[in-house]
Parts: structure tokens; C-alpha cells; sequence
């Protein structure tokens, strides 16, 4: 599903990485661990077709197949969850029911009619789930997603993990998802 | 149309977000009368008609850069370029929405400030109050363009007026002198263009 | 080299011509000679900013960020002649009609609102960081910019229709046979003078970003290892470095 060769990313005169080899097969997860500021978003960005690579070659699947969740939750503040999810549902041309189905799914029902800016940061990372997830994406691309999760998200998301999607995880904490990898990549 | 239902559903997000946070409508209200009110000092008597459109033209456009630097704040600080940028919609529609959204504060603010300008200073007849519109559509189809532009860099604010103005002189130049057909050519240039180019803004692939 | 060489015998020819050969026209004067430097400077700039426009859309199409360098340094010389431009044009308005700037001159006025765009490019550069997006915008703005030339000149005409008038502005000769041939002389002079400069420029920036990628190389290899170590994926666990 996955194969990357050689890529290096560089902006301007700082570099990045170099010489970073990806393959994952589909319903595989890969790990990505690595200190804080050693490349590990940037190589996100790139699987997840936010960004390109300087150099090197990359097989992905499709822009609307892939999922992705950065460092922030990526949702309107002042929108309410149903709102954000309704947009999106309306870019993804994905059935309204989805969206119920998701909040349900995350916990988030009973607050749906609330902004955003009222949830704490735990909620946000899990409407930010309902986000990712709401397409139905071939491939999920996480971004530290266990960040600000609070218990109950931490158990949803191993339920994410377990569905067996394609999925590459991001995180300097690698304890909880070691049990899903079937790769890894360690960033210095 | 697909395109027209992106479109309308990134418009109606930002319609929704002002009528949430009701700040940028109503500063630009406050400051285009505000500007009004300074003007009113800085001329002096028997100035002419023409001069007094002047004044219109300089408030229009500072207010609707007042306006445009909030335009794409939501997305820059909540990172949502990212998500915009991976749905299977065309990035011009986000520029399009965008676009719309503007002309729809600009068109609020402007139902009030003209009429203000007519009691202030001068009337206005049907063929000024076109020019402001054809105006409001080079000034959001340009500055929702530049305004992307400047909120990706350090600058932000300092940017668009920076980026903007020079493009603006000829919008000032078509709505003083009523040159309709000339407004008109120049929105459609323009609003080609940043349509054209708009995917280059936000995104790097 | 060639170019250098082919530029410094245009200057002189076009300074020997300009100062010995052209006539002095009999309404303006011996300080019309300046429009021989003036109308060649200008008409360069205009020539540099769509070099730059030009290797913009090359940009855009082919991503290669050598193309964005070219566009940059183009841009960068267009800015100069500007200023260049507006320069001479002050100093003819000064030596003409005694005053240092005219609003009545189409051109003076036009090259006033491309410096103001053309310096917003480099803001706009020095804003962004390096990389892709920065040479996107970089090339989207050029482009605007390509466009608003035309454009900004029309609005320039058509407000002296209700500005105050201005009752000074400059103007050429009407050109006699020896005057033409000066004035030609001149502009590819002027157009010579970019392209060596450009190429000047531009060989100065690569060997620039050469020395860095060299630095970089070495202060990697000196400190034992590459910064953000990289490793393949692979099935079993476990970690490496290269």
C-alpha cells in the first residue's frame, strides 16, 4: 500500500531527514517513534500527501483515501462537533449518518450542539478522531494521537488500532501502540 | 455541481463562524465610520465632490483590509489548511468559499457606510454605489488570495496591506472615476488569476 | 565572460555615442541626454520583471527550484533598475522643470506602484520560510505582478481624467535617425547589463548554496553521524543507525 524509498526533505538549507526507506502492507500499522523535533511530523506530512519530498520515490493511495490527524485536532474552534462533522461529511460527500454514528462512537453525542472551545483538550483530540475516521479513509495517518486523550479516548483509539485499517502512528511514547505495530521506524 | 456545493459549504462555514464570533463585521462597521469622522477633520472646506469620493475610496479599501486579515486566521491557528487541503474537494473552491464569504461582510458593511457617507458628506448616485459593487469583487477575489499569502508567513498582519495596497491602486482609480467597464476588466483578470492560483497558496503538492 | 566583455563595449559605445554623437535637441537641452539612460532603464526593468514572471510559470510547472532562484534574481534586478528608474526620471524632471517628482509622467507613476509591489516580494520572501510554499508564493505574486503592469498603466491614464492636472511632464524627443540609433545602442546596453548581472547574481547564490550543502556535509561528518539518523522499516522490532 505504502512504499517509500530514499526520501529526504529539506526546506531551504535545513534538512530535515535523509534517506528514509517506508514500506507498509495494507492493514499493517507502522510506528514512527523518535525524540521531539526529529523529523517524525515532516515524514507525516509527506505520507499523508501534505507535503512533498525533496528527493526520492513514494507510492501512496489516493488525497481522498487517507486520514490524517496532526498535532492539533484540525477542527473549527468555534464550530459546534455536529458542525465540524457536517462540513467535512459535506466535502467527503459521506452520508449524514456517519457523522451520528462517530460522535456516538467517540462519546461525544451528548455535547454535539456545544462549541468546540467548551471541550476539554481530551474531547477535542477525540472529535478530531471522528474527523479523521469520518471517510472511512484506506489509510490513517496520527500525528502523537494518544497526546491530551484522556482514559476513555485512550481505549477508543485502541479500538481504532484494532480495526485493522493501514495506519501510521507517530509518537514518543510508544508503549500503547507497540502491541498493534507490525513495523517500526525509529527516528534518531 | 459538486464544485458549487464545496463552495457553498466552505462559504456557509465562514458566515457561521463570524455569526458566532461577531468580530470582524462589526470592527469594520466602527472603523469605516470612525474613518468617516477623521476625514471630516482632515478636509478642508470647498473641497469638491470628486474629492469627497476620494475619501469613500480610501475608507472602503482600509476597511476591507481590516476585514481580509481576519480572513483566513481560523485557518491558520487551528491549523485547518491541513484538513481543507486533504478533502477531495479543488482548492479553488476554498478560495472561492472564501471569497464569497468576504463579499458578504463587505456588502454588510458597506449597507451601512455608504448610506452613513451620503449623510455625512455628499450623495451617492446608482452608478457609484455599481462601481462599489463591482469593486467589492476585485477587492475579496485579490485579497482572499493575498490574505492565504500573508497569514502563512511570519508577518501576517503587517503582510496584506504590504501585498495588497499596490494592487488596490487601480480598483481606487476605476470606483473614483466610475470607469465601470474597467472594474469589470480588472475583476475578471484578477479573479481569474487568483483562481488559477490559488491551490500554489496553500498547498505544497 | 563573453557577456561582461560584450556589455563594457555597449556602455562605452553608448556612452560615447550618448555624450558625442547624438545631437542636442534644441527645446530640451543638453540634460535631455538623460533620457537615454532613463527610457532604456526602464524599458530593462520591464524586460527583468517578465524574465521573472516567465521563470515563475516555469516554477509552477516543473517544481525545479532552480526556477524559483532565476525568478528571485530577476526580480531582484527588475527592483534595482527600478529604483533605477525612478532615479533618473527624478533627476530629468529636476534638470527639466525644477521640481524632483511629477505626478503627470505615466511611466514615473507606474514604476512608483511596481516598487512598491516588487520590495512587498521580497517582504513577502523574507516572511516565509524557505522551501516549497515560499517559492510557490514567490511565483504566484510574480505572476500578479506581470499582470498588473498593464493594468496599473491603463489606471494611470485614466485618473488623469479627474486628478488635479499636472503640468509637468517629460518627454523624448521625437526622434531623429542618429537619435534612434543612440537610444538603440543604449537599450541593449541596458539589456546587457542584466543579463550579466543576472548571471552574476545568480552564480553567486548557487555557490552560496553549494558552500552551505558542503558545511552541512562536514559538520555532519565531524560530529560522527547524520543529524536525524534514518533507518528502513522493518518487520522485527528493533533500532539502528546509518
Amino acid at each position: 500500500m505504502i512504499a517509500a524509498r530514499a526520501l529526504s526533505k529539506r526546506y531551504g538549507d535545513r534538512r530535515v531527514f535523509r534517506d528514509v526507506s517506508v514500506e507498509l502492507e495494507a492493514g499493517g500499522l507502522l510506528l514512527v517513534t523518535g525524540a521531539n523535533g526529529s523529523g517524525k511530523t515532516t515524514l507525516l506530512r509527506i505520507l499523508a500527501r501534505l507535503a512533498a519530498p525533496s528527493t526520492g520515490t513514494l507510492e501512496l493511495p489516493a488525497r481522498e483515501t487517507i486520514g490524517y490527524l496532526g498535532h492539533e485536532p484540525l477542527v473549527y474552534r468555534e464550530l459546534t462537533a455536529l458542525e465540524n462533522l457536517t462540513l467535512f461529511a459535506r466535502l467527503y460527500r459521506v452520508e449524514r449518518e456517519r457523522v451520528g454514528m462517530l460522535l456516538e462512537r467517540f462519546g461525544l453525542w451528548d455535547v454535539r450542539n456545544q462549541r468546540v472551545s467548551t471541550y476539554s483538550r481530551g474531547m477535542q483530540q477525540r472529535l478530531g478522531l471522528c474527523r479523521t475516521l469520518l471517510h472511512d479513509p484506506a489509510l490513517l495517518v496520527l500525528d502523537e494521537p494518544a497526546n491530551a486523550l484522556d482514559a476513555p479516548g485512550l481505549e477508543l483509539l485502541d479500538g481504532v488500532f484494532a480495526e485493522g485499517r493501514t495506519t501510521i502512528v507517530a509518537t514518543h511514547e510508544p508503549e500503547r501502540v507497540e502491541p498493534f505495530a507490525t513495523r517500526r521506524l525509529a527516528f534518531a | 455541481m459538486r464544485y458549487a456545493q464545496d463552495t457553498w459549504a466552505l462559504a456557509r462555514k465562514d458566515l457561521l463562524l463570524e455569526l458566532r464570533a461577531k468580530e470582524t463585521l462589526p470592527s469594520m462597521l466602527l472603523f469605516i465610520i470612525a474613518a468617516f469622522t477623521v476625514f471630516h477633520f482632515a478636509i478642508p472646506h470647498g473641497t469638491g465632490v470628486v474629492a469627497a469620493r476620494g475619501l469613500l475610496w480610501s475608507a472602503l479599501v482600509f476597511t476591507a483590509l481590516l476585514g481580509l486579515t481576519r480572513a483566513f486566521v481560523a485557518e491558520r491557528e487551528q491549523g485547518m489548511f491541513d484538513a481543507l487541503v486533504l478533502a477531495p474537494c479543488d482548492r479553488s473552491a476554498i478560495w472561492l468559499g472564501k471569497t464569497v464569504a468576504v463579499l458578504c461582510f463587505l456588502a454588510a458593511a458597506e449597507v451601512v457606510a455608504l448610506p452613513a457617507f451620503s449623510i455625512f458628506f455628499t450623495g451617492l448616485d446608482g452608478r457609484t454605489v455599481a462601481a462599489v459593487a463591482l469593486a467589492d469583487l476585485g477587492i475579496a477575489a485579490v485579497g482572499t488570495l493575498f490574505g492565504a499569502m500573508a497569514v502563512a508567513g511570519r508577518a501576517r498582519e503587517l503582510m496584506l496591506p504590504l501585498l495588497f495596497l499596490p494592487m488596490a491602486i487601480p480598483i481606487v482609480v476605476g470606483g473614483v472615476g466610475r470607469y465601470l467597464w474597467f472594474l469589470a476588466l480588472y475583476d475578471a483578470i484578477f479573479a481569474l488569476l487568483a483562481w488559477a492560483s490559488f491551490e500554489y497558496v496553500v498547498a505544497e503538492t | 565572460m563573453k557577456l561582461a566583455a560584450l556589455t563594457t563595449a555597449l556602455f562605452g559605445a553608448a556612452v560615447a555615442l550618448i555624450f558625442f554623437y547624438a545631437p542636442t535637441d534644441a527645446t530640451l537641452g543638453f540634460q535631455q541626454r538623460i533620457f537615454y539612460f532613463h527610457v532604456p532603464i526602464a524599458l530593462t526593468s520591464y524586460a527583468c520583471f517578465g524574465w521573472g514572471a516567465w521563470k515563475a510559470l516555469r516554477y509552477l510547472r516543473t517544481r525545479d527550484e532552480r526556477a524559483d532562484l532565476e525568478s528571485y534574481v530577476a526580480i531582484h534586478q527588475g527592483v534595482v533598475f527600478g529604483a533605477l528608474t525612478l532615479i533618473t526620471g527624478s533627476i530629468w524632471a529636476k534638470a527639466s522643470w525644477g521640481v524632483w517628482w511629477t505626478w503627470g509622467e505615466d511611466e514615473l507613476v507606474l514604476f512608483l506602484v511596481l516598487f512598491l509591489f516588487y520590495c512587498a516580494y521580497f517582504m513577502l520572501r523574507f516572511s516565509v520560510e524557505a522551501g516549497p510554499m515560499r517559492a510557490q508564493m514567490s511565483a504566484v505574486y510574480a505572476l500578479f505582478g506581470v499582470v498588473l503592469i498593464p493594468v496599473s498603466f491603463l489606471a494611470i491614464r485614466l485618473s488623469k481624467q479627474f486628478l488635479h492636472p499636472q503640468v509637468f511632464t517629460l518627454h523624448g524627443p521625437q526622434m531623429a535617425h542618429s537619435q534612434f540609433f543612440t537610444f538603440c545602442v543604449a537599450w541593449a546596453a541596458m539589456l546587457c547589463l542584466f543579463a550579466t548581472l543576472y548571471h552574476v547574481e545568480l552564480a553567486g547564490k548557487r555557490i552560496d548554496a553549494h558552500l552551505r550543502e558542503l558545511r552541512e556535509l562536514l559538520g555532519r561528518r565531524l560530529d560522527g553521524g547524520p543529524q536525524g539518523a534514518q533507518v528502513s522499516a522493518l518487520p522485527a522490532p528493533e533500532r539502528s543507525s546509518s
